[in-house]
């Protein structure tokens, strides 16, 4: 497949590897904020051609692993509810809330349906006046402009059975959290490709400037993250902390414009906690006071931040980049994929899982 | 996080900004795609698509860069030794 | 029996109309003289060691491009007994059928058993048919069991494995499940993906009739490749290293993988298996799998070694092995 083989290419991957090991002279930690790249890097093994003095770590980089417990329980207590359909992105499914995950509400009945884009809720909810129909709204900003497009879309079409449980996240304030962090370790950011093809690199100039981090956008392919990871390592090497754009062929410095507008619209920024972070001030979307008749915590009741149940988790540390996923005394044993203690096993995006399955339990 | 996928418009559809449409090939699996985000594809572009949202139209001379780079970085690495690819 | 009508309670309930639906429908589509006996059971003279297994069919939708609940059902039996060193000679067929379920349909799966069948020379002599109430079933759900004369000199199985053995593989992975997916409409996707669907004995008799030194065969269906050798290398207690490179995959079928957030390694297949043989016979065994056009794309894709024992790694596009496992819960399609 074209712009996806060709990024693939190991010669090439060496060439660059090369040229990092020539370039690097001492050790720097670089984090990843994107699953994909978390996936990408894991399951290719990148981070085995890197010289040993780069220590690749991952950041919140799962929006299923950050949506707190107090959302997915709204999402069942919704699903359990007679007359309703639930609907969400395949990822959410096995996500524990406080008790159980959604795949349990279906297998006791509940109408949870896996839509592949949020315009198939709509869809749903069109075929189906009679009943309630949810659409669970989660993402960063890659996917919240589509998900307002199904805002819009409901709108449009004037159909009053349709609302979104919105857990939308924003990337640029988790970075500042990790930052902030007592124990940060992060020298240099990969910033997420796709994140910054809807929102620009705008946000990400003050980042550097104040913490005086290089912060390289970079794409999902091997070939990209290599790449991202040289020009983050030439900066740091060369005493400079400035935002570069690897992704170029599909991230402009102003971003989606379009995509933009229709955030613009329907969204507001708002505080949001994040699952192993914390309350992070304006770091969320709800829907905007346009909008806010489809939110389904008016339909349905507001969700009640609580504590998540911490246990011998501490996907926490490892979402802040403290910790790798080894470095867990339960990893591999007593949290595995069929049995997760904590969400970043759960999801397929999430660091943990990413290492069981492409490292193995040891 | 945001699995986007590289595909090329094959045909166009639908006249209204936020419902035009097309049908996108993803090296043999075809799939309509909401064009809302990408108004200036056109039928034969390459476009990034994320839960059926083309998101980006991609440019085509800045994918070839990066081999470009490849080639000067190799370059330098060979002639000038350690740290030799600082610009 | 016209082709207008569906099933009815009454079709199951032991009556007239059950024997009717035998009757008219299931017993001459099947035609043998087995069945034909209208006893309540087959009685089957066969000489030596035999191989006995069944399996039961649940798929939505039950007709998808290439094949059907039917032939995926007589075919996946036909394929088991075949991974035992086993030539498949009966088989028994159990229908679960749901009240509504269209009479045309169940023609058309049951004319499809009996040909998957009489591909392979496999005779259909007993059976059994029940009726469940509407939204109970799917449509329908086939259990199958068959029966097989071993024909492998040596036992075939994990145990039989060795360092140094080669893997390989029959063909290119993934069509199946990929196929079902997409002939489920709500993904939307317009692909001309055909399942895999198909018999597996015709290539495994003829590495059996050659001599091949054949230690273990597995046939790939849910779970996929992954599974399956993550299966092997557990029981055998051996390790696996696989070259993604040399595993055969359509370009369609890696695009919607891709398109899906999913691993083709754990796609599901109907007609495709992993030979375990001794090193030295690779190569022929390889050719002797090309011969036939359900194996035309058999490939060499691995190596057994001895440690850690239940450990498969897979060396990918930048020369990096990874670990591959098996498939963790329901398969979903991902955004992120």
């Amino acid at each position: 497949m074209k712009f996806r083989d060709e990024y693939r290419d190991g010669a090439a991957a060496r060439r660059l590897a090369d040229a990092i090991a020539h370039t690097v002279t001492r050790p720097w930690t670089l984090m990843e904020v994107c699953g994909g790249q978390t996936h990408a890097i894991v399951r290719f093994g990148i981070d085995a051609l890197l010289p040993p003095e780069i220590t690749l770590v991952h950041g919140p980089g799962c929006p299923v692993c950050v949506t707190p417990e107090a959302y997915v329980d709204k999402a069942i207590e919704i699903a359990d509810r007679a007359g309703v359909i639930l609907c969400s992105f395949g990822d959410m499914l096995r996500v524990p809330g406080a008790d159980g995950d959604l795949l349990a509400a279906k297998s006791r009945g509940a109408d949870v349906r896996v839509v592949y884009s949020p315009l198939d809720a709509v869809a749903i909810a069109r075929a189906d006046p009679a009943r309630q129909v949810v659409f669970f709204a989660v993402g960063f900003e890659t996917t919240a402009p589509a998900n307002a497009m199904a805002a819009v879309q409901a709108r449009r079409e004037g159909l009053t059975n349709f609302s979104m449980l919105v857990s939308h996240v924003l990337v640029p304030p988790a970075m500042r959290a990790v930052l902030e962090g007592p124990g940060n370790r992060v020298q240099g950011f990969l910033a997420a490709g796709h994140v910054c093809t809807i929102m620009g690199l705008a946000e990400y100039q003050p980042i550097a400037a104040l913490y005086g981090v290089p912060i390289v956008a970079t794409g999902f392919e091997p070939l990209d993250i290599l790449e991202g990871v040289y020009l983050c390592i030439r900066q740091l090497e060369a005493g400079r902390a400035e935002v570069e754009n690897q992704y170029s062929r599909a991230v402009t410095t102003a971003g989606n414009r379009a995509a933009q507008a229709v955030m613009a619209e329907v969204y507001r920024v708002i505080p949001r906690r994040w699952r192993g972070l914390g309350d992070i001030p304006d770091s969320g979307l709800g829907l905007s006071g346009a909008y806010a008749d489809l939110d389904a915590e008016r339909r349905f009741g507001a969700v009640v931040d609580g504590d998540d149940a911490a246990g011998e988790c501490i996907s926490g540390l490892v979402l802040r980049g403290e910790r790798k996923p080894p470095e867990c005394p339960a990893f591999g044993g007593r949290c595995t994929p069929e049995r997760p203690l904590g969400v970043t096993m759960v999801s397929s995006e999430g660091a943990c899982a990413a290492y069981y399955r492409y490292r193995g339990a040891a | 996080m945001c699995l986007a996928v590289p595909g090329r418009v094959l045909d166009l559809s639908g006249d209204e900004p936020l419902t035009r449409v097309g049908r996108v090939d993803f090296g043999g699996v075809v799939k309509e795609i909401n064009l809302a985000f990408a108004p200036e594809a056109d039928v034969g572009d390459y476009v990034l698509v994320h839960v059926g949202f083309a998101i980006a139209v991609i440019d085509e001379a800045e994918a070839a860069r990066i081999f470009a780079h490849l080639d000067e970085i190799g370059e330098l690495a060979e002639f000038a030794g350690p740290l030799g690819a600082e610009p | 029996m016209s082709d207008e009508g569906t099933v009815q309670l009454a079709h199951g309930g032991g009556g007239r109309a059950m024997a009717r639906l035998i009757a008219e429908v299931i017993r001459p589509t099947f035609d043998d003289p087995e069945l034909a006996r209208g006893h309540d059971g087959a009685l089957l003279g066969i000489e030596g060691p035999i191989a006995f297994t069944t399996d039961s069919y649940v798929i939505r939708p039950l007709i998808f491009p290439g094949g059907d609940i039917g032939s995926l059902a007589v075919n996946g039996t036909i394929n088991d007994l075949a991974m035992c060193g086993a030539r498949p000679l009966y088989m028994s067929v159990g229908l679960i059928l749901e009240e509504g379920l269209p009479l045309s349909l169940l023609r058309r799966v049951l004319a499809s058993m009996r040909d998957a069948a009489a591909a392979c020379g496999v005779r259909l002599v007993t059976g059994d048919t029940k009726v469940v109430d509407r939204g109970k079933a799917d449509g329908m759900f086939i259990n199958t069991a068959g029966i097989g004369a071993v024909v492998a000199p040596a036992p075939i199985g994990p145990q039989a494995v060795r360092p140094d053995d080669a893997v390989l593989i029959s063909g290119d992975i993934g069509r199946h499940g990929v196929a079902v997916m997409a002939a489920r409409d709500d993904l939307g996707l317009e692909m001309a993906i055909e399942s895999d669907c198909a018999p597996l004995c015709a290539p495994i008799l003829g590495l059996i009739e050659a001599g091949i030194g054949v230690r273990c065969l597995r046939d790939l269906t849910r779970g996929g490749l992954a599974s399956a050798v993550v299966e092997i290398a557990e029981t055998a207690g051996v390790s696996i290293a696989l070259e993604e490179a040399a595993v055969p995959i359509r370009e369609d079928v890696a695009s919607a993988c891709e398109l899906l957030g999913i691993d083709p390694l754990h796609v599901a297949n109907e007609g495709r298996f992993v030979a375990f043989v001794a090193p030295e016979d690779a190569e022929r065994a390889v050719e002797l799998m090309r011969a036939h056009p359900v194996s035309a794309g058999a490939a060499v894709i691995g190596r057994v070694g001895d440690a850690p024992a239940g450990r498969v790694s897979c060396r990918g596009a930048l020369g990096v092995a990874r670990a591959i496992d098996m498939l963790s819960g329901e398969q979903l399609p991902r955004i992120c």
